[in-house]
C-alpha cells in the first residue's frame, strides 16, 4: 500500500513522458540536492546541444558504470527543451549508450533556483555538483573522469 | 573528507578570484573598440547622444541566445530612441564554435534584420573585462559625465521558452528604473546559458 501511495505521489509530481525521462521543476528536484545517506551524488547539469557537455558526458557515463555498485550515484540533469526529448535528447542518449539516470529539469525561472544549486554558479553549462552528507564540491566548468574520481575518493567512502 | 573540504575551499577561492575580475552593479565599465558585421569598428564613445547602453554578450549557436533574438530586437526598437541602444557582442572563438564565425554573424544579422550592431570580440578581452560568463548575458550601462556606470547585470527576463509567459521583465524594468533616475531592483540576476567558448590552450 505504501508503495502504491509513494508511486502515486511520484507520478503526480514528476511528469514521466513516453520516453521514460522524468520532467521535473526545481521544487520537485531540490530534495535530491540534500540527501543525507551514505551515497555520494554526482549531479551533472548539461544539454544535448551543448558541445562541452557532450565532450564530458562519456566520462560521467564511465563513472556511473564503474561506481554504481559502490555508493556513488551519477544523475544527469538535462536542461534540454521539453519538446525536444523525443527528437533530440533520447536519440542522443541512445546513440552514445548513456545509461546513467537522466532527468529533465524544466524550470525557466532560472534566477529563482541557480543559487540554490551553488551560489558561485553563473548559470553556464556544463556544471557538476558532487556531494555527500559530509560536504559539497561544485565545478563551474567542464570536468573529466580523473577529476571526478579524485574528488569521490578523497572522501570517507572508499570503494 | 579533509581533502574534499580543502578542494571545496580551493574551488571557492578560485571562483571568487574569477568573479572579482568582472563588473558588479555600480562599477565603471570600460569602453572598447570592436568590429561590427559591416566591417566598421564601434566604440561606446561614438554614441554622443546615448544615455546608456544595453550590452548583450550573445552568439548565434546557443539555443538560449536564439530564444532571445526577437526580444532583443524589441528592446532596441523600444529603447534606442530613448537613449539606450542595444549593442550585441559575440565573445565565442569560432575555432571552437564554428556557428559563431564572423561570416555566420553577418548571415544571422541579415536574416533577423538586427537593428543593432553585432560586434565580434575576436581577442576575447572584452567579455573577460566585463565578466560575462554565458550567452546571453546582459550589462546595462548608464552614461554619467564621461563614465559608463553598470546598473544591471544578468538575465533578460524569467522565461526563455515563451515570451508570453514572462512574469518578470528584468532588463526592461531595469532600463525603466534608470530612465526614471532609480536604481534597478534586482540589479543582478542569473540565468542558465551557454558557456563562452574560449580558445583552446
Amino acid at each position: 500500500m505504501k508503495i502504491i501511495i509513494l508511486l502515486t505521489i511520484f507520478a503526480l509530481y514528476e511528469n514521466i513522458n513516453h520516453s521514460g525521462i522524468p520532467v521535473v521543476d526545481f521544487d520537485t528536484f531540490e530534495p535530491r540536492l540534500h540527501l543525507k545517506n551514505d551515497t555520494t551524488y554526482v549531479i551533472n547539469f548539461w544539454a544535448s546541444w551543448c558541445l562541452p557537455c557532450r565532450e564530458e558526458l562519456p566520462d560521467l557515463e564511465k563513472l556511473h558504470r564503474s561506481y554504481y555498485t559502490k555508493k556513488v550515484k551519477v544523475i544527469l540533469v538535462s536542461l534540454d527543451m521539453p519538446d525536444q526529448i523525443e527528437s533530440r535528447l533520447v536519440p542522443f542518449l541512445e546513440k552514445n549508450n548513456i545509461t546513467a539516470p537522466t532527468i529533465l529539469l524544466d524550470d525557466p525561472d532560472f534566477n529563482r533556483w541557480i543559487n540554490k544549486i551553488d551560489n558561485t554558479w553563473g548559470g553556464a553549462i556544463p556544471a557538476t555538483l558532487i556531494y555527500n552528507k559530509e560536504g559539497r564540491v561544485f565545478l563551474n566548468r567542464k570536468t573529466h573522469y580523473e577529476e571526478l574520481e579524485n574528488i569521490i575518493q578523497s572522501n570517507t567512502i572508499k570503494p | 573528507m579533509k581533502k574534499l573540504v580543502l578542494t571545496s575551499l580551493l574551488g571557492t577561492l578560485f571562483v571568487t578570484t574569477l568573479l572579482a575580475d568582472g563588473y558588479k552593479p555600480g562599477d565603471k565599465a570600460s569602453d572598447f573598440r570592436l568590429m561590427n558585421i559591416d566591417g566598421q569598428y564601434i566604440s561606446l564613445n561614438d554614441y554622443k547622444s546615448a544615455k546608456g547602453f544595453v550590452i548583450v554578450f550573445t552568439c548565434n549557436h546557443c539555443p538560449y541566445a536564439q530564444a532571445y533574438q526577437e526580444r532583443l530586437i524589441a528592446i532596441d526598437n523600444q529603447y534606442a530612441s530613448k537613449g539606450f541602444p542595444v549593442i550585441a557582442i559575440n565573445p565565442n572563438d569560432p575555432d571552437v564554435s564554428p556557428g559563431d564565425s564572423f561570416d555566420e554573424m553577418q548571415k544571422r544579422a541579415r536574416e533577423k534584420k538586427y537593428p543593432f550592431p553585432y560586434l565580434f570580440d575576436e581577442t576575447q578581452e572584452v567579455y573577460k573585462m566585463y565578466g560575462a560568463e554565458r550567452t546571453p548575458h546582459v550589462f546595462l550601462l548608464k552614461k554619467e559625465e564621461n563614465d559608463f556606470i553598470v546598473k544591471y547585470i544578468g538575465a533578460i527576463d524569467d522565461n526563455y521558452k515563451d515570451a508570453t509567459l514572462v512574469t518578470k521583465k528584468y532588463l526592461e524594468n531595469a532600463i525603466e528604473a534608470v530612465l526614471s533616475g532609480q536604481s534597478p531592483e534586482p540589479s543582478h540576476t542569473k540565468a542558465i546559458g551557454c558557456s563562452i567558448k574560449t580558445k583552446k590552450q
